[in-house]
C-alpha cells in the first residue's frame, strides 16, 4: 500500500497512530510536554470516522483507570502523560499488569523529581522498567528516537500488548515529542469489529453470551498459594518477553574498540559524537537501545567481551548505566554520563565524556 | 420438619435468580449487601439484560461482587468505578454498565471520579451502599460516619473539630445536571425492599433510554462493624442513620424533587 509523507511533532505521530492503527479509545489529562497528543485527535475527531473515543479525564488517575476499563472490555486503549502524570498513573499500571490487560501508555518524559520543569529528561527509566507502582511486574517498554518511531511503535505497542495481554510503554522523552521531522504514514487499519474482538479476546468482560461462563477481570486472589502461582505465570511471561522481544540498534559497531549506550534522545545525540570521535580516530559505535525491558544483555555481554569500554549516556543522573553495569559484570569499564534537570547534552560534551572517564579513565 | 415430597413445580413460590451465582456469600447475615445484590440480580433478569450487563466491583465489603453477580465483571481500584464504567459504557453504549460501591469507595477515595462521571452524566448505574463505616477493613470512620459514632479510628465518637462532618454526598451528586435520577432507598424491611427494587429498576431503565447517570443508594446496617445484633442495628440506623440521609427521591426524571 502507499505510504504517505507528513511532517509532524512526534507528539502529533503517536495521535495520527492511535487513528489509523485502529485505537478503540484515548483517555488523557493535559500536561506539557504532551498535550498536543490529546490536541491532534480532538482536531481530528476520529470518532467522526472511524468510532474511537475520544476522553479528556478529570486526572491522569482517572485517565489511566479508564484505559483499565477500555481494556478489561478488550479494547484497544491508551492514554499519554509526562512524568509527574506517569507518577499518578502506577496505581493503574499495576493493576493493568495484574489482571493481564493490554494497554498503551506513553511517556513523554521532562525533568524532575516534582513539578520539575518542562524540558526533555530520561530520568523516568527506573520508574518504567523497574516497576513504578507496587508488586512484582513489568511493563514492555519501548523508546522511540525519532517522530517515524513515535509512530511505528504505536502499532508494534498493539502488538506486543496483546500477544502478551500486558501493558506497554513508550517511553519518550520532550525533545523526541515536540521535534517536527518527516514521517511516513501508512493506510488505515480498520477497528476490531465486536466479532472480532470477543474471537481476539475471548476473556473480555463485555457481556456475557448464554453460552458461556460470566468472564471476571482482576488483580485480587486472596488465597495467597494461588496468588504466587498468577505471580510464576506472569514471571514465565516477562522472561519469554526477554527470550523473544528484545530490539535495539548496533550502529558502527564492527569495528569499535568504545561504545556508547544510549536509547531515544540520547541515542540520536551520540551518533553525532560517533561522527566527531571518528574523525579524532577513535573507533566509537553506538548500542542503540530500542526495548528498555526486556533490557538487551545478551547483546552487552557480548560486547563487553570484545570492547576496551562503554559509555552510557542518558538525561539523568545514571539510571540505565545501573543495567548496563550488571550486563557487563566487570568485564570492561562502565561509565555514565549525561545532563538532567532539563538540560540536554551536546554531541561534543558527549565524546569529551568518553575521553575522559574511559580513554583516559 | 424437611419433607422432599412437597418439592414440586406447582409448589414453587420463589427461586433465585440465574443471574446470582450459586457462590455462597461472605457477607455477615443480616448485613443489607445480600438483599441488595439479590434484587439487582432479578431486575437485570427481569429485564432480560443478562447479556448486556457488566458489573464494575468496587474495594470494599462488596470487592467479590463479581464472584456473586453472573455477569461479566470487572474488579476496580478503590474508588476507581466510575471511571471503569464511564470508559466500558462509552465503548459499548448499548449494554448496562453498573458500578457497585460502598461509602468509602464512592465518598471518600473515589470522590473525583464519581463526582466528574455524574457530572458528565455518563449514561451509567450507580448502586451506593452507605453504612457509614468502613467494613471489610475492620470498622473504620467512613466519610458517613455520623457525628458522635464510635469507629475504630474514631473511638471517642466522631467530632466535628477532628473529623469534620459527614458528606451526603448523595444530595451533593443531585446538585450536579448529568445526573437523571438520584434516589435513597433501604432494604431492611418487605417493603423497603420493593421499593428499592423499583428504585434499581427506575434507573436501569434510564440506562436503557440513555438519559444520563442513575444512582441508587442504600441505606444499610453494619451490624458487625456497629457492634450491634442485626435487630438492634436496623432499629438503630432508622433512628439515626434515615434523619441525618432520609429515604426518599431526591431527583426524578433530571428535575429535583421539592420537598
Amino acid at each position: 500500500m502507499a505510504k504517505e509523507l507528513k511532517l509532524m511533532k512526534g507528539n502529533e505521530a503517536i495521535a495520527e497512530a492511535a487513528i489509523r492503527s485502529g485505537c478503540d479509545g484515548y483517555f488523557g489529562y493535559p500536561i506539557t510536554p504532551q498535550s498536543e497528543v490529546m490536541e491532534h485527535l480532538m482536531i481530528e475527531k476520529p470518532w467522526e470516522t472511524t468510532g474511537m473515543v475520544v476522553l479528556q479525564a478529570e486526572s491522569e488517575t482517572s485517565s489511566i483507570n479508564m484505559v483499565y476499563g477500555g481494556a478489561a472490555a478488550g479494547k484497544k486503549v491508551m492514554t499519554s502523560s509526562s512524568s509527574p502524570g506517569i507518577s499518578l498513573m502506577q496505581e493503574g499500571l499495576t493493576y493493568l499488569a495484574g489482571a493481564e490487560l493490554p494497554a498503551l501508555v506513553v511517556n513523554v518524559v521532562r525533568g524532575g523529581p516534582g513539578l520539575g520543569t518542562i524540558q526533555p529528561s530520561q530520568a523516568d527509566y527506573f520508574q518504567a522498567v523497574k516497576g513504578g507502582g507496587h508488586g512484582d511486574y513489568q511493563m514492555y517498554v519501548l523508546a522511540p528516537a525519532s517522530v517515524q518511531e513515535m509512530y511505528d511503535f504505536v502499532f508494534l505497542g498493539w502488538e506486543i500488548a496483546f500477544k502478551y495481554r500486558n501493558p506497554v510503554m513508550i517511553l519518550s522523552d520532550g525533545a523526541i515529542g515536540q521535534v517536527m521531522e518527516k514521517l511516513y504514514v501508512g493506510p488505515h487499519i480498520p477497528r476490531w469489529t465486536e466479532e472480532e474482538l470477543r474471537k481476539n479476546a475471548p476473556w473480555a468482560s463485555c457481556g456475557k453470551p448464554a453460552d458461556r461462563d460470566h468472564n471476571i477481570i482482576t488483580s485480587l486472589d486472596l488465597d495467597s498459594a494461588k496468588q504466587e502461582l498468577h505471580n510464576h505465570k506472569l514471571q514465565a511471561k516477562y522472561r519469554e518477553m526477554e527470550e523473544k522481544e528484545v530490539l535495539f540498534e548496533a550502529i558502527n559497531c564492527e569495528d569499535a574498540e568504545y561504545i556508547f549506550v544510549a536509547y531515544g534522545s540520547s541515542a540520536r545525540i551520540a551518533q553525532k559524537a560517533i561522527q566527531l570521535g571518528r574523525e579524532k580516530g577513535i573507533k566509537v559505535g553506538l548500542l542503540r537501545l530500542i526495548t528498555l525491558f526486556p533490557f538487551p544483555k545478551k547483546q552487552i555481554a557480548e560486547f563487553s567481551k570484545k570492547v576496551k569500554g562503554m559509555l552510557a549516556v542518558e538525561m539523568s543522573a545514571g539510571q540505565m548505566v545501573e543495567d548496563v553495569r550488571l550486563a557487563a559484570e566487570f568485564r570492561c569499564p562502565v561509565e555514565h554520563f549525561g545532563r538532567y534537570g532539563g538540560i540536554i547534552h551536546t554531541p561534543h560534551e558527549v565524546l569529551e565524556a568518553l575521553e575522559e572517564k574511559i580513554i583516559k579513565g | 420438619m424437611f419433607n422432599p415430597d412437597i418439592i414440586k413445580p406447582e409448589n414453587l413460590v420463589y427461586e433465585k435468580t440465574n443471574v446470582l451465582t450459586d457462590a455462597i456469600m461472605h457477607y455477615c447475615p443480616g448485613c443489607g449487601h445480600g438483599t441488595t445484590h439479590r434484587i439487582v440480580a432479578e431486575v437485570i433478569e427481569e429485564m432480560g439484560i443478562q447479556d448486556k450487563a457488566i458489573c464494575i466491583a468496587p474495594v470494599g465489603c462488596s470487592v467479590l461482587a463479581y464472584n456473586y453477580f453472573n455477569v461479566d465483571a470487572i474488579g476496580a481500584a478503590h474508588g476507581r468505578a466510575p471511571a471503569i464504567a464511564t470508559a466500558v459504557q462509552r465503548m459499548f453504549p448499548d449494554r448496562h454498565t453498573f458500578t457497585y460501591q460502598g461509602d468509602g469507595d464512592l465518598a471518600a477515595i473515589g470522590t473525583a471520579e464519581t463526582i466528574h462521571a455524574c457530572n458528565r452524566g455518563e449514561n451509567i448505574v450507580i448502586i451506593f451502599i452507605n453504612n457509614g463505616i468502613y467494613g471489610m477493613t475492620g470498622g473504620q470512620m467512613a466519610p458517613t460516619t455520623l457525628l458522635g459514632m464510635k469507629t475504630a479510628t474514631s473511638p471517642y465518637g466522631r467530632t466535628v473539630e477532628l473529623n469534620g462532618y459527614p458528606l451526603q454526598i448523595t444530595e451533593l451528586l443531585a446538585e450536579l445536571p448529568g445526573t437523571y435520577y438520584i434516589t435513597r432507598q433501604s432494604v431492611h424491611t418487605a417493603a423497603a425492599v420493593r421499593k428499592t427494587k423499583k428504585a434499581i429498576r427506575q434507573a436501569f431503565e434510564n440506562q436503557k433510554n440513555k438519559k444520563g447517570t442513575s444512582l441508587v443508594e442504600v441505606v444499610s446496617n453494619c451490624n458487625s462493624g456497629w457492634k450491634m445484633t442485626p435487630v438492634e442495628a436496623n432499629k438503630w440506623m432508622v433512628e439515626n442513620m434515615f434523619v441525618k440521609y432520609p429515604i426518599g427521591d431526591i431527583k426524578v426524571d433530571g428535575e429535583k424533587v421539592k420537598k
